[in-house]
């Protein structure tokens, strides 16, 4: 069950991001932010002999089982979406009904 | 249908209906509709149903008969209406007044939104409510044809533009002044297809300005499914003047019969004709059936729809059932369905609906599939039937002049023309963009011309960007031709000489075939000829055919000629010209 659920570009700048509204959600997109950090630190680390262009997915960045599935759904789900040749790479994510309900899916049920 | 007593309102609700909040396109909507049934109000309650309200009179007032046929064609069943009818109050008043018809309205919409029918339900956005409309409703119910004068009702068009829904206005009303007594025959193919052409028209007006192709086909698709409708509305005298917004004709069960029937209230199956035209337009995408259409293929196609980004992107996703970035047959077929029908204002259903699932597709429609083989497949013995027509001229022909044409081998190939010309005609009649003069030129080259040396390899390369204007079929094997330099000169360089020779017969308009170069040559050529005059006629006609032609091809070839010849002396003299700025550049750089 997520609280926050964000797609990031390459510029840094969020393709798609949605909270539960509960919380205050600046806080979230500022911890999306600080997490890119231990993505580029990742990245980094790797190496650019190991940097495997089409190994994208990076995987968790912390260890967490709970979450695997869920990394997963959302990263075919993304994958989808750039199959659509309608998206132009850098768009928000606002028109795929697919990825919506798929992170409506895992966000935490607010009743 | 039940018969519901007006006066002993079950039902009626306690309070008064809600105020109603409608959007500027349900007000226009609704206001139209009211407008109708209120209009037709002369049209005689007694025909009604019985589960309408009673008419009141009054112009206030929607006419019971008319209202009630709106109802029904709203596809619900039965029960819910008679829902409807109560909770709008038109029970309770006894009339169906403005307020009332409203609210039954927005009640109609929500209960085909597929939510519960109660006055909560309408108060949020709802999409318009739909109606189909039937012929057979009108014949049953209204035997009388003064009757039907009246009792049209326009379907609320969902349509985003207001222009479309005035023009259909102004049709309907045209229609309305039609004689209610002409014969069904001649009534209803000339009202619907009237009708149709409106909405049609100005859905594709869109595409027409950018996709030529798809208007005219798609318009004349419908035509012959008007045709049949039509016809089969017996019943002297009446009028079904009633007109559908479906894209597909809503026919009722007793339509079972005619084979294009579609189901009611399904405009998601496509049809034989729709079928066909969307298989056509997959074909000029993409030659194979069998295979798929890309993504950025079907972008830029689909773009041309002129839908907004977002819904094109939402079709696809609806349509891409593998999700693998392109579209197999059954997938485009679908796309294209539902990009028609968002078109026709249809809004676009949350998922893909069971009739368009590639598997029910290829299920339903295989037989396309085979005509695409065919076609494949002659195309495909096209160049087939060229190169060995080629071969033989090689094999036979191994001059450099051009002149000293064998005899023989003008026999094989005169008579070969002929047959392939009218072999390619029929193929590539489906081709939209060339012009039957460029097909008629396509196979009349000299026999062989044999392969020149180098400067004929760089004339080839030029012409190279002739290539494009041709023809499909006989230029797959030629385009892979000219990349090929290092095959022996046999085959493949004949054939960009032979297709430069084209667009050259075109630009020259079968000239005058004797210029000063190729009076040598026409001179050449007429040493053979006495000993052909003792052939047959038909060889003799066949040979003089072909021997014009080679004269024309001459005059061009010897144009062509000194063109070369001038761009090669500017060559030279530009070459001439950096050789002398190397020479003054030099004392400088030598240190």
């Amino acid at each position: 069950m997520a609280v926050c659920i964000a797609v990031i570009a390459k510029e840094n700048y969020p393709l798609y991001i949605r909270s539960t509204p509960t919380e205050n959600e600046l806080k979230f997109h500022y911890m999306v932010h600080t997490s890119l950090d231990v993505v580029d630190e990742k990245i980094s680390a790797m190496g650019k002999a190991l940097v495997d262009q089409r190994e994208l997915y990076l995987g968790l960045l912390y260890p967490t089982k709970d979450y695997k599935v869920m990394f997963r759904k959302l990263h075919n789900s993304y994958t989808v979406v750039m199959c659509n040749p309608f998206y132009n790479s850098g768009d928000r994510i606002q028109s795929s009904r697919a990825f919506d309900n798929m992170v409506t899916s895992m966000m935490i049920q607010v009743c | 249908m039940e018969a519901a007593a007006a006066a002993a309102a079950g039902g009626g609700c306690g309070s008064g209906p809600p105020p109603l909040l409608l959007s500027e396109g349900e007000q226009q909507c609704y206001s139209e509709l009211f407008a109708r049934c209120a209009g037709a109000a002369g049209g005689g309650p007694g025909s009604g149903p019985p589960e309408a309200a009673r008419v009141a009179p009054g112009t206030a007032t929607a006419a019971a008969g008319p209202v009630a046929d709106l109802f029904r064609a709203s596809q619900l069943p039965a029960e819910t209406l008679h829902q409807i009818t109560e909770l709008c109050g038109a029970k309770r008043v006894g009339y169906f007044g403005a307020t009332q018809f409203y609210i039954a309205l927005k009640l109609i919409a929500a209960a085909q939104s597929g939510l519960p029918v109660r006055i909560e339900s309408i108060k949020c956005e709802l999409p318009l409510p739909r109606f189909m409309m039937s012929k057979n409703d009108g014949e049953i119910r209204f035997g009388n044809p003064a009757e039907l004068h009246g009792t049209k009702v326009q379907i609320p068009y969902l349509t985003t533009e207001k222009n479309s829904f005035k023009r259909m206005d102004d049709e309907d009303k045209q229609q309305e002044t039609q004689s209610p007594t002409m014969s069904p025959l001649a009534s209803p193919p000339s009202s619907p297809p009237h009708y149709q052409r409106v909405p049609l028209s100005h859905g594709y007006s869109k595409l027409r300005s950018s996709a030529e192709q798809m208007h005219p086909a798609l318009y004349e698709a419908r035509q012959p499914l008007v045709q049949p409708e039509g016809s089969s509305s017996g019943g002297p005298g009446t009028k079904p003047l009633r007109h559908q917004a479906s894209l597909i004709r809503s026919f009722s069960v007793e339509r079972e019969l005619q084979d294009n029937s579609s189901y009611p209230d399904e405009p998601w199956r496509i049809t034989e004709e729709q079928r066909e035209y969307y298989v056509n337009q997959f074909r000029s995408l993409q030659p194979d059936p069998s295979s798929f259409i890309s993504g950025s293929v079907a972008k830029n196609f689909f773009t041309k729809s002129k839908l907004s980004i977002p819904e094109l992107s939402y079709i696809w996703e609806l349509s891409d059932a593998d999700c693998d970035g392109a579209l197999t047959l059954p997938e485009f077929c679908a796309a294209f369905h539902l990009i028609v029908a968002r078109k026709n204002g249809y809004p676009l259903p949350e998922g893909l609906p069971p009739t368009l699932q590639p598997e029910y597709l290829q299920a339903a429609f295989p037989k396309p599939k085979w005509d695409c083989q065919l076609f494949d497949s002659y195309s495909e013995s096209l160049p087939a039937n060229q190169q060995p027509r080629d071969l033989n001229r090689m094999e036979k022909t191994s001059v450099k002049d051009m002149a000293d044409l064998p005899v023989p081998t003008q026999d094989v190939t005169s008579d070969d023309k002929q047959a392939l010309k009218s072999t390619i005609n029929e193929a590539l009649s489906k081709d939209v963009s060339e012009d039957p003069a460029t097909k008629s030129g396509l196979l009349p080259p000299p026999p062989a011309l044999p392969p020149r040396p180098c400067p004929s390899q760089s004339e080839q390369v030029s012409e190279a960007e002739l290539l494009p204007q041709l023809s499909r079929a006989p230029s797959q094997a030629v385009e892979s031709s000219p990349a090929k330099k290092d095959v022996p000169y046999s085959q493949p360089p004949s054939k960009p000489i032979r297709r430069k020779f084209r667009p050259e017969n075109q630009a020259t308009e079968n000239q005058e075939p004797s210029t000063a170069a190729s009076g040598p040559a026409s001179a050449a050529t007429m040493k053979p000829h006495p000993t052909v005059q003792k052939q047959s006629s038909k060889q003799k006609k066949a040979i003089q055919t072909a021997i014009r032609k080679n004269k024309e091809a001459n005059a061009v070839l010897a144009r062509l000629n000194s063109e070369l010849q001038q761009q090669l002396k500017e060559v030279h003299q530009e070459r001439i010209a950096l050789e002398n700025q190397l020479e003054q550049l030099r004392p400088v750089t030598v240190l």
